[in-house]
Formats: structure tokens, sequence, C-alpha cells
């Protein structure tokens, strides 16, 4: 009997400290959160998004970094999740077991561990120097090498999750596999694989570093791509720790603009997603 | 110890599917060998698969029956290292040639699995699916097909009312069902049928049962299972395999009454297996 109090202590302890480690992770989202909402609400208002960046005490806004956000993850989604998507199904379902996969895993791996500064500086000795200026487009392209290894991670874990035997029943039916990948294992993994390319946008939508040195920020208006182009983090970056108050309030107004932004995609696709199911 | 034969098997009705008169070569295997990598997994298979009968094999875990199932639709080349040597005749060719296309092959030669393994798609995509691989159909053909390999699985009627709801949400034993249509609505020749009612409750099981009795009109039925009645009740021959041999073949009622064999009467007896 003393046992089974012991066992019953040890339980009890050991939920105690599960518990408590899960609420103290809740409590510090929360206080982010709440932090990001009682600062960035009061400095929500119309001008924000009707405005462009201006110079402090003008009445400026932040149209100019939500759109060129927006149209620089936009093209580094479109390039990156097929270039990601196809690679994880490789490793997934072609090259399953083979060298060449453990090797692309790896690099893959590797890649999505590298520190985004990184990726900037790449990006701008393979993008911005040659072509003799900071653009648009190579933003786009560092966003680009950010998202692709994670989705090519969640997409090679989401069709490892596909049981053999739905792969096996496709081929028994003289199904070609290309008609198996594309018909079965993506149909059968598509919530995880959808998860996994708004995990790389909203990894994109955040990232500062790889901007800095490749689309480097505008304070005009412009839908340039071979210009120099605004974005949030950017804004975000130069407005938060100057001294002009209303710029600070500006980049807790983007902050929250990217944070809503992000979960409100992630909420509409779980919706999406469970009502096609 | 004794050797009588379990009396729980149904023998009479073995007596008379066996007397049926005997039937054409449909699937001939030749000095058949297959190796998992350096497991020799089959040794010297000679097997004569008859037309429009069931034959069963039977034997205990690991004993081949399962490898020698895949290698009748080349499942087996799906995976490197998992290879065949010898002959398969089936059609005037051979089975195992790399000349045959694999997805051809598997349009003829069908196969239900151990799960059910519906697709994540409404219960007609899940047999328009396999259709479309090998014919372009209109609409109305294929609606026919849809209906017409539904009935022939006896499950049109549970159907007919959520033709476009998810597969996903029936039953176990419906699941099953619908592979079995699934693989008819293709029109192969040969069915594989690989332990298709062991995740399966007994009402279920026996409507698969009465349902491989009325397929043998129109298709060769080769069944794996681990349930001896069951390949007593179902099958026109069955087969003993052990440790990656054919220990014995005939017809059901004298391997399951009076086997040739001392292994073959020591696994229907229950002393090993």
């Amino acid at each position: 009997m003393a046992s089974l109090a012991r066992r019953r202590t040890t339980d009890y302890v050991v939920k105690a400290i599960s518990t408590g480690f899960a609420a103290l992770s809740l409590v510090l989202l929360a206080w982010i959160l709440w932090t990001l909402l009682s600062r960035g609400l009061p400095a929500l208002g119309p001008h924000v998004f009707t405005k462009i960046t201006a110079p402090p005490g003008a009445g400026g806004g932040l149209l100019n970094a939500i759109v060129g956000s927006l149209i620089q993850i936009g093209v580094a989604l479109i390039v990156g999740t097929p270039i990601g998507l196809m690679c994880g199904t490789f490793l997934a379902e072609n090259g399953r077991g083979t060298q060449v996969a453990n090797v692309v895993r790896f690099v893959n791996d590797v890649l999505l561990s590298a520190p985004s500064i990184l990726i900037g500086l790449f990006v701008y000795q393979l993008l911005v120097v040659p072509f003799g200026g900071f653009s648009g487009w190579a933003g786009s392209a560092a966003l680009a090498i950010l998202v692709i290894p994670v989705v090519v991670r969640t997409t090679e874990d989401m069709l490892n999750l596909v049981p053999i035997g739905l792969r096996e029943a496709a081929f028994a039916l003289g199904a070609p596999q290309w008609k198996v990948v594309t018909f079965i294992t993506w149909r059968a993994a598509r919530a995880g694989i959808v998860t996994g390319i708004l995990l790389a946008l909203a990894r994109a939508a955040g990232e500062t570093a790889p901007l800095l040195f490749t689309s480097l920020g505008n304070n005009g208006w412009s839908l340039n791509m071979s210009a120099p182009m605004a974005s949030l983090p950017i804004a975000i970056y130069q407005y938060a720790a100057s001294p002009f108050e209303d710029w600070v309030a500006l980049a807790w107004a983007g902050a929250l603009i990217i944070t809503v932004g992000v979960l409100t995609l992630n909420v509409l696709s779980r919706l999406v997603l469970a009502k096609m199911k | 110890m004794n050797f009588a034969p379990d009396t729980s098997i149904d023998i009479a009705s073995a007596v008379n599917r066996a007397t049926a008169p005997s039937a054409e070569p449909k699937l001939k295997v030749e000095k058949l060998n297959f190796y998992y990598g350096d497991n020799h997994a089959l040794k010297n298979i000679n097997f004569t698969i008859p037309e429009k009968r069931v034959t069963a094999m039977i034997g205990p875990s690991g004993c081949g029956k399962s490898t020698l199932l895949r290698v009748f639709n080349r499942m087996y080349q799906l995976y490197p290292g998992q290879r065949a040597e010898g002959k398969i005749h089936f059609d005037g060719g051979d089975l195992l040639s790399k000349n045959l296309d694999s997805t051809v092959i598997r349009s003829r030669i069908g196969m239900v699995f151990q799960k059910p393994t519906p697709f994540p798609m409404s219960i007609y995509d899940n047999i328009a699916f396999g259709v479309k691989l090998h014919e372009s159909l209109s609409k109305s053909q294929m609606d026919e097909r849809v209906e017409w390999c539904l009935r022939k699985a006896a499950i049109w009627e549970e159907t007919k009312d959520r033709l476009h709801t998810s597969a996903l949400g029936m039953s176990g034993g419906q699941q099953q069902r619908l592979c079995i249509a699934r693989t008819i609505a293709v029109r192969p020749e040969v069915i594989l049928l690989d332990e298709p009612t062991s995740a399966l409750d007994p009402i279920s099981t026996s409507k698969i049962e009465d349902l491989i009795d009325e397929l043998k009109q129109e298709f060769t039925i080769v069944i794996v299972t681990h349930n001896m009645q069951q390949a007593a009740r179902c099958a026109d021959i069955t087969s003993f395999f052990y440790l990656g041999e054919l220990i014995e073949v005939g017809p059901s009622n004298e391997i399951f009454t009076n086997p040739r064999e001392a292994r073959t009467r020591d696994y229907i007896t229950g002393r090993f297996g």
C-alpha cells in the first residue's frame, strides 16, 4: 500500500510540474499578446492603412509597408511553395531510403536552422551586388529561401504519415506513381501540407534580417519590384527604436497587423480544411 | 494426440465445391524463388491457379503466402531489394517479364488488402479513380459502372444515397466491400485477397465470404487467410505453405479431411502455427 501511495504522489508531482510549465508558456504568450494589443490597438486607425510612411509628426501611415510586405511574401510563396512541395515529395516518395534523399534532407535541415541574416547576406551577394541595387525581387528571393526548407520539412513529414497501405491500394489499381502522389498521398496529407505552407508564411512575414540587405525598405510609395521596397518588419525595425512617439506607435500597430494577419490566416485555413473533411 | 479433422469445418459444402469440373489454369507458377534482400522467402514454388475458382493459401505467419500474392500483381517491385526469379505464366506471357507494364498487370490482376484502405474522397470517386486510370468513360457510363460494381460487391443499397459523401465515414466492413467494389470496377481477371476479413467482425466477414462465392462466377480469386474455416468454406482449392515452401495443394475437402503431408495435418489440427 505504501508503494501505491508513493506512486500516487509521484503521479501528482509530475502532473503538477507539467501543468505548471504549460501554464507558464501560456502566460508568456498571453503577456506578449496583451502588450501587443494594449500598445497596438490605440495606435490603429484608418490612417495606418491609407497613408504611406512619413516624417515624424507628419501623420504618416504604413500603407506602403503593408503592400510591400504582401507583394514580397506573395512572390516568395509563389516561388518557394512549389519548390518546397516537390522537394518534400521527392524525399518522401521517389527518393525514400536513397542516399541522395539523405543528403538533400541533411542540407535542408542545415538551411532550416541557418540564421536568417546569413540568407540576407547570401542574396545580397547574389542579387543585389551584381544587379547594382536593392530591390523587391531580392527581398522576395531571400524570403523564398526561408520558405523552402520549412515547406520541404513539413511536406515530407506529412507525407510520411500517410499509411503505406493507401499508396499500395492505389498502385494495386494500376496507377502510375505520379497519380498515386497527386491524387492519393497529397490529398491524404493536404491539411498538414497547407499548415506547413502557413508556417512558412508566418516565418517569412515576421523576418527583418533577410530584408535589410535585399529590399532595404522604402519611405515612398513604390510597386516597382526592381527598386527598394518597403515592408512591415523593416518599418517596425526603423520606427520602434526611434525617439518619436508617433513612429513608435506605428511600430506597435505594424506588429499587431502582422500578428493578427498570420493568426487569421491560420484559423481560416483550419476552418476551411475542417470543412473539406 | 489424434489427427481427427476439425468437425467445425463445413465438409459438405467443400466437397460440393471441389466436385465442379476442372478449370483452365489462369496463373501457372514455375520454379519461383523470392528474396527480401538476402532472405530467401519463397523456395522453388510450382503452383497452378485455376480460372474462375477460389484458391486459398494458408500457413503460419511468415510462411510466404502473402509474399506469393504480392508477386502475382508485382507489388514487390515497389520495393528495391525485393526480387523474384522464375516464371509465372499468365495469358501466354511471363508475368515477371520486364516487357510487361506493371500498371497493365495490376489492372488485370487486382488486389484487396487486409486493412480497408478507402481513399480520402467520396465513395463515387473512390471507384472512379481506378476506372479513369484505364478507360475514359462519359458521365453516364461512369455512373453505370459505379452502380454495377457496388451491386456486385453487395453494397449498393447501403451507399446509393450517399455516393458523394466521404468514404471515410463508412464502417470497416462497408469500407472493405467498397475496396472490393473498387477493384472489380477496373474489371480485372484475377482478384487477390490478402486476409480480407481479418480486421472485420463476424457479420461483415460472412457478407464478404458470400460475396467471394458470387464473384468466382466471373473472376479468378486467390485468397490468403489465417482462418481455416474460411478456407474450407470459400475455397475450391487450398494450398498449405510452410517456411517458404509449398507443402501441399489440393481440393479443399481433401486438404481439410485427409491431408497427405504430416505438416499440413499438424497445422490444420492446430498442433503448430
